[in-house]
Order: C-alpha cells, then sequence, then structure tokens
C-alpha cells in the first residue's frame, strides 16, 4: 500500500446513455437504455432516469422494455460518437498526468506521483475537481466520477461511491473504514460464486471478511485465490499504473452494414483479416501460437473462441484455416453483426507447416463458385439502426427515431439544438444518407 | 467348458487378444476376451468396434463350450502364474482357473451381448514380418496425434501391383516408406487409412512371425476394414473415413545442397545440443564444407554449440529445425549414413538413409521436415 492517495480512478457517468442524451437533446431528463434492441438485445448502458424504473447494463433489453415507462428510448450504441468523446477525456487526463493506464472506453487510472503536484489530501482533491469540472466542457456536457487512494483497488471503489459527478478521497490509513461496511462484491475478484460461498460461512461485507483468518480462505479458495481475498480486504494492492503495455496481441475486426449469414462471405472475410493480422505480426517480428476469432450476433451477443496450435507460425493460410474452424464451430444462421480474428502467445521462432494442395477442410473459398461480395460495413441504409446518425439533404442532421413498414421515421437535432421535429420518409428515400456523430464543441 | 493349455501360451494369447481393449469400453461386456474350446483348440477374441484380435492356441479340451470374462484381468493372471498346466473350467456363473495351487474364480459375463466379431479376412497379399513391423515404425512418428484433422492422425496405405507404399503426416514433417509385398493378384490396387495407433499395436504384436497378411478392400469383409494375419494371429481394423489430402506437391522437385552424415554421431550431437533448447524450440545446423555446427540458445539463455564431420556437396546452408522432430527422423532411417537434402533454410528438408558414406541414397525411405523461422 501507497503511503499517499496518489492513484486516480475515474469513471464516466453513464457514459453511452449520456453522450446519446447530448446528441439527442430531445432525450435529455428521459430514461434512456443504449444496447441490443433486438428481440434478443441486451442493455450496455441505462441512463440515471432509467435506472430509476430498475433497467440495469447486461439486463436483457425486452426485461428493460417492460420496466420502463412508454418513451423510453432504446437505441443502438454508435461506437464511434463514444470513441471520440473518450479520446477528448483521455486527453484531459493526460494533461494531468504522464502516467494513464486506459482500462475501457470510459474508464482509466492515473497515477497522480508523476502529476508534478503536491500529494497532499488539499491539493489532490482540489486538482482532481478541477478535472471533474473541465469534462463538462471538453465533451458537451457529459460527467464523470473519480476515485482518488493509496491503491486502484480503492480508488475505483471510490469513485464508485458517490455517482454520478462524484469525488471520493481516501486519505492514506483510512482505507480499512471505507472497505469495511461494503459488501464483499466491492472487491475486485470476488463474483457471484465466492460472494454465495462466503455468504455460507456468514461473511456479508468487507469486515466480516477481514475476521477471516487466511488459513481459513486458503483451505475454502485454495492457494492463489485464498490469498489474494485475504489481501485485498486488507486493501493491500501494489499494482501499478501501467502506461503502454507490451502488445500481447494482434487483432482485426470488421463490424458489416447488414448482419452476414453466408458463411462464404464470412470465410473471404477471415481471409482478409488473417491476412493483416500476419502482416502486423511480421511488422513486430513475432509468431504466435493462439488464434482468436470475436464473434458478435446481430442481438449483440459477442463471444470468442480460442485455438492453440502445437507449434508458433508466421504463415497466414495456417492462422486463417485456424480461424474457419473456430468460426465453423459457430452457428451464424440469424446474421452476424461483428467479425474478428487476434493472435497471441508471442515467440521468436515458428514451426511451420506443410500447405496441403486441396485443403479437405473448407479451405480457402472455391474460385469456382459465384464470386463473393465483400461483407459492407458499418451498419445503416438498410436497417437503420435506432439512434443511428442520418443527414437528410434539405432538413439537415438527424437520428434514426423510428422505423418499420419500409419506412424510417428521424428527427432532426443535434448537439446545442433544441428538440427538433421528427418526419417520415420512405426507407429508401434517396435524400435519406446514414452520416457521421455530429459534433458537439 | 472344460480345458487344459500351457501357461505360457495361454500368457501370451490373452495379452495379445487383450492389447487394444479400452479400460473404458462403451459398452462393460467390450471389456471382455471371448473363449472358445473346440476339439484341440481355444480361440480368444477381444472386439471393442474398432479393432477386432482374435488368436487360436493348441489345448487339450475335456468339453467344448465358450465363455466371455474381463479380458485385462484374465490376461494379469495369466501371467503371474507358475509355469505349470492351466485348467479353465466353466463352473455355475465363474470361470475357474487353476494352476499349481492357485485357484482363480472369474464372473462370467453375458455371451448373449457380445457383438458378432468381423469376419476374419481373407489375405490380399502378404510381406515379410521385420520388414514391414520396421516400415510402419517409420512412418507413424509422423501421423498426427491432435484432433483437428481426423485422418492426418491415420498411415495412408496405398498398394498398386507389388508395390506398397505407407504415408504419414502432422503438417509438420512428412513420412513416406515404399516397400515390395505380395499380392495374391497382380492388378491389386488398394488404398487405405488405418489409425496409425492401431498399426502401430498391430505391427509390433505381428511383426515377429515371418509372413503378416494384409487384408483390405472386399477381401477385408467390406470396405471400411483392414485384416491384418500372421500365424494363428488375426486381427482387423476399423479405416479412417475421408479423403487424404494431396501430398505430393510437398516433396521439393530439386536439390541444391546435399550432406551425407553419420547417423549416430549426428542424433548423438543434437541431443546434447537440443538440452538447452527452450521448450524443445530449435536447434541451428550450420552446414559448409567439411562439417555442420549444431547450435541453439540464444541471447540471454543458455547456450550450447557442437561440430559434426559431414560431406557437403553444393552451396553453404544454415537451417533450424525443431529438435524432436529432427531426432524422430534421424531414429527413422535405420542405416549408418544419414543423407540431408536442401533447397533452402525455409523450405522443407528430406532425409534418407544411405548405408555408406560414399554410398548410392536409400530413397525407400523419406522423412520430409519443414524448418523452422527466427524473427528477422
Amino acid at each position: 500500500m501507497r503511503t499517499t492517495a496518489s492513484i486516480l480512478h475515474l469513471d464516466l457517468d453513464a457514459f453511452f446513455a449520456a453522450v446519446e442524451q447530448r446528441d439527442k437533446p430531445s432525450l435529455q431528463g428521459k430514461p434512456v437504455c443504449v444496447g441490443g434492441t433486438g428481440h434478443r438485445g441486451v442493455v450496455s448502458t441505462a441512463s440515471y432516469e432509467a435506472r430509476v424504473y430498475g433497467a440495469r447494463s447486461a439486463m436483457p433489453t425486452a426485461q428493460a422494455r417492460r420496466l420502463c415507462p412508454a418513451g423510453t428510448a432504446f437505441l443502438s450504441p454508435r461506437f464511434g460518437a463514444y470513441s471520440r468523446s473518450s479520446q477528448a477525456v483521455m486527453g484531459l487526463l493526460h494533461e494531468l498526468s504522464p502516467v494513464v493506464q486506459q482500462v475501457s472506453v470510459d474508464e482509466a487510472y492515473v497515477d497522480l506521483a508523476a502529476a508534478g503536484i503536491e500529494l497532499t489530501l488539499e491539493d489532490v482533491t482540489a486538482r482532481v475537481r478541477r478535472l471533474l469540472d473541465d469534462i463538462p466542457g471538453a465533451t458537451g456536457g457529459l460527467t464523470a466520477s473519480a476515485g482518488v487512494a493509496s491503491s486502484k483497488m480503492l480508488a475505483k471503489i471510490a469513485s464508485d461511491l458517490e455517482k454520478p459527478a462524484g469525488l471520493v478521497v481516501v486519505p492514506p490509513g483510512h482505507e480499512l473504514d471505507v472497505l469495511g461496511p461494503l459488501p464483499v462484491r466491492a472487491i475486485g475478484g470476488i463474483g457471484p460464486a465466492t460472494a454465495t460461498r462466503l455468504r455460507t460461512f456468514g461473511v456479508e461485507s468487507v469486515a466480516d471478511l477481514q475476521r477471516m483468518g487466511e488459513a481459513d480462505l486458503v483451505s475454502i479458495f485454495g492457494d492463489s485465490h485464498g490469498r489474494g481475498i485475504y489481501r485485498l480486504a486488507r486493501a493491500q494492492d501494489d499494482r501499478a499504473v501501467e502506461t503502454e503495455r507490451e502488445a500481447k496481441s494482434v487483432s482485426a475486426e470488421e463490424t458489416f452494414e447488414v448482419d452476414v449469414t453466408d458463411p462464404r462471405v464470412l470465410a473471404a472475410e477471415l481471409a482478409t483479416m488473417s491476412t493483416r493480422v500476419t502482416s502486423r505480426l511480421a511488422e513486430g517480428s513475432a509468431f504466435a501460437r493462439t488464434v482468436t476469432i470475436k464473434v458478435r450476433q446481430h442481438d449483440f451477443t459477442t463471444s470468442t473462441r480460442s485455438a492453440t496450435l502445437p507449434h508458433p507460425t508466421g504463415e497466414p493460410e495456417v492462422i486463417r484455416a485456424t480461424a474457419q474452424r473456430l468460426l465453423d464451430a459457430v452457428d451464424v444462421s440469424d446474421g452476424l453483426r461483428l467479425l474478428g480474428v487476434g493472435v497471441s502467445g508471442f515467440t521468436t521462432h515458428a514451426q511451420e507447416q506443410f500447405l496441403f494442395d486441396d485443403e479437405p477442410d473448407g479451405g480457402p473459398v472455391e474460385a469456382d463458385v459465384a464470386p463473393v461480395t465483400p461483407a459492407p460495413l458499418l451498419r445503416s441504409s438498410q436497417g437503420w439502426a435506432p439512434g443511428a446518425d442520418v443527414r437528410h439533404d434539405e432538413l439537415g442532421a438527424g437520428w434514426v427515431w423510428g422505423r418499420g413498414l419500409g419506412r424510417v421515421t428521424v428527427r432532426f437535432e443535434g448537439p446545442g439544438t433544441p428538440p427538433g421535429p421528427v418526419r417520415t420518409f420512405a426507407a429508401d428515400d434517396p435524400a435519406l444518407h446514414p452520416a457521421d456523430p455530429p459534433d458537439w464543441t | 467348458m472344460k480345458l487344459q493349455v500351457e501357461r505360457d501360451v495361454l500368457a501370451e494369447a490373452v495379452t495379445w487378444a487383450v492389447r487394444g481393449l479400452s479400460t473404458r469400453p462403451p459398452v462393460p461386456v467390450l471389456a471382455g476376451v471371448l473363449l472358445e474350446a473346440s476339439e484341440d483348440s481355444l480361440t480368444l477374441s477381444a472386439f471393442d468396434y474398432e479393432v477386432s484380435a482374435k488368436v487360436t492356441v493348441p489345448a487339450q479340451v475335456d468339453e467344448p463350450g465358450e465363455t466371455l470374462v474381463m479380458g485385462r484381468l484374465l490376461s494379469e493372471i495369466s501371467r503371474s502364474l507358475p509355469a505349470k498346466p492351466v485348467s479353465l473350467a466353466v463352473d455355475g456363473a465363474k470361470l475357474t482357473v487353476s494352476c499349481g495351487s492357485s485357484r482363480f474364480a472369474l464372473q462370467q459375463m453375458p455371451t448373449a451381448d457380445y457383438p458378432t466379431l468381423p469376419i476374419s479376412p481373407e489375405p490380399s497379399g502378404s510381406v515379410q514380418g521385420d520388414v514391414f513391423t520396421q516400415a510402419v515404425a517409420q512412418v507413424a512418428i509422423a501421423a498426427d496425434r491432435g484432433d483437428t484433422l481426423p485422418i492426418l492422425t491415420g498411415v495412408r496405405m496405398e498398394i498398386e501391383g507389388d508395390k506398397l507404399s505407407l504415408l504419414a503426416t502432422d503438417r509438420y514433417r512428412l513420412a513416406l516408406r515404399e516397400l515390395t509385398w505380395n499380392p495374391s493378384t497382380a492388378d491389386a490396387s488398394h488404398v487405405a487409412l488405418i489409425p496409425a495407433r492401431t498399426l502401430s499395436d498391430t505391427a509390433r504384436a505381428l511383426g515377429a512371425s515371418g509372413t503378416v497378411g494384409i487384408a483390405l478392400g472386399h477381401a477385408a469383409g467390406g470396405e471400411g476394414l483392414v485384416g491384418f494375419e500372421a500365424g494363428r494371429r488375426r486381427s482387423t481394423s476399423r479405416l479412417l473415413d475421408g479423403e487424404y489430402p494431396k501430398v505430393t506437391a510437398i516433396f521439393p522437385t530439386s536439390v541444391d545442397t546435399v550432406a551425407v552424415l553419420n547417423t549416430a554421431t549426428l542424433t548423438e550431437a543434437v541431443k546434447r545440443v537440443a538440452l538447452v533448447a527452450e521448450r524443445n524450440a530449435a536447434v541451428r545446423l550450420r552446414f559448409s564444407e567439411g562439417q555442420v555446427g549444431i547450435e541453439a540458445g540464444q541471447g540471454d539463455d543458455a547456450q550450447a554449440s557442437e561440430a559434426v564431420e559431414c560431406n557437403l556437396q553444393g552451396p553453404e546452408l544454415e537451417i533450424a529445425f525443431n529438435p524432436q522432430f529432427l531426432l524422430d527422423g534421424l531414429g527413422a532411417i535405420g542405416t549408418a549414413y544419414a543423407r540431408m537434402s536442401f533447397t533452402q533454410p525455409s523450405r522443407p528438408a528430406v532425409l534418407s538413409g544411405q548405408a555408406e558414406a560414399d554410398g548410392d541414397a536409400d530413397e525407400s525411405y523419406r522423412y520430409v521436415l519443414m524448418p523452422v523461422r527466427f524473427a528477422s
């Protein structure tokens, strides 16, 4: 444990939903759920208004629809828009300190010991407060919550205590006071299974857990997990804020404009991505042993599968064939939204394979089948995903408010405009085009 | 059923019959060995739907009959018996095994549930026992042990007239052995994909006999089977299904560099140097006039090097191999000298045997090996 509160954890508040409310003024103050909008979709983020009704991330969208009142917006994610807002926030963090570890699009750790400020509670609190105040301006109105503590674990817990727009600084020496009353699930590494197991021993809070001996925890959970829990319950976490980690994998992925069911199209995509991945491997003078594919179904269910080769390779055909074999085990009949190929397990040598002329297990797409049209990327046109950005030749920028029966309804508004009017068009109206995310600045 | 049989005869026969039995069979009766006594012989059979084995031995039969008992148990018992005549007798629900003053009573298993063995095939031809055993051992090392492409776990046996060839590859190396056999008909023509593990077991078990009969195609009582016969032992194996990849393009069509080395010397040197090859990654071979330098390890890791005399023709060359793959090949050629042919360091190398340092190459066995690449 460090002796000063020098680790900052920053978490953007209801990030996806907040970006939607910023870009769609008519949704401000209203419940919004972002995620899979199909009947098997899952909520990625619910706005605070939607959380009042019980909507939560990871909840099936169908359940969220039952819980939330009429007028709740259910939108497909616009990753492009989130990524731009995320970059603006990460830029502010890099101004604060050179040591920033971005863990996801809306979450990062910062090592304030490298920030060149006095690490007194007053100075740290003032500096982080100013950071939080700067974020709405830089992002067109988004907010973030921050936790500052002597370890990553506690900083993350602290950032969650007073969401949204909250700042909690844990003074050194008070870590256990903060941790004690929390439920054991607050500790990273304690999932539902461990929590259930602990409950059978009467352990509900971290304070209860602190009363258990290390030997007991080891006998229940095994050596490494038991010791880990024992240490974390005492806020013993020395992990450093890691800036650029050495690449441990290389991957490529494509999001399709329309869900793809044709195995030949998917096979052709795999081949292209395998080649891209291999050339990036070669740039790093490396070979790889493990091939992973990432598959996002039409309803946003995302899964990965991987296979480890007996020997490392740098051959695109071997990576492609392995990825294809993994994809063959996936049901693609409902259509894939996204497909990715990655390699990991890097080595400096490769034991290459013979390449047979006629791979019997569905080798490269055969030349005599009809030419395969590359899968269109970036969904839109026929799809008109709810929430997607569009532009009308005469009426300007807007977003897809509703669709169906060959029609699409667009609300014409954007960040900074008042709530705008709604117009309905034929889904194939030539004046209507997919558009880039609007600019909030 | 009641009979007497010599201890060694019984032990050898049971052990051979049950050698292929699974320890966890899909149905309990498949763990059994079927004993059938008739006139003056005892026939033992085992079958697990993949592999069948049948052996007949002389016995003094008092009462013909049949019984099914646990195969591995009977095998262990018969091997541990003293060297005296053994008597087997069915007594109620048990089979009694007596030898000297030892007595065992084994539970009989229901013969009604026991499957019918594949019909013992008539051979399509025969091959010398020791030649067959060596050929199978040379090729089976290259068969795939993984599960990504099941047909690669097989050895491809091809027969064309009096030519018999065995081939296997796990994608990293490929072994091909060609030999002459005695077909029953001059126009014999077959291709069969035999599970490598079963073929190795069978070849080892039958190879001690003078000749081994091989039955393929219709002779084996169906397209999906291969049969082997040596003396009074017969076995069948189910074939693998599927198209074997076309591998002819893997053999290099040209040769730039040829090195001839003493097999034993090279083997010992590679084994020593490979001790420092991290996770068996690679040994590097630098061929130059008169010698090959063998090296492993780099950077901060342990390093080793050794030089071995070699007769080189063609340009000098530096190439790297997985040491185990190289040693497998050197162990398989079975000749005093090894001949290695190369084109480029990134292309497959071919290893074959040679009886004399300056003699002719023996091309009846070829082991093609894919080299290891290093990051540049």
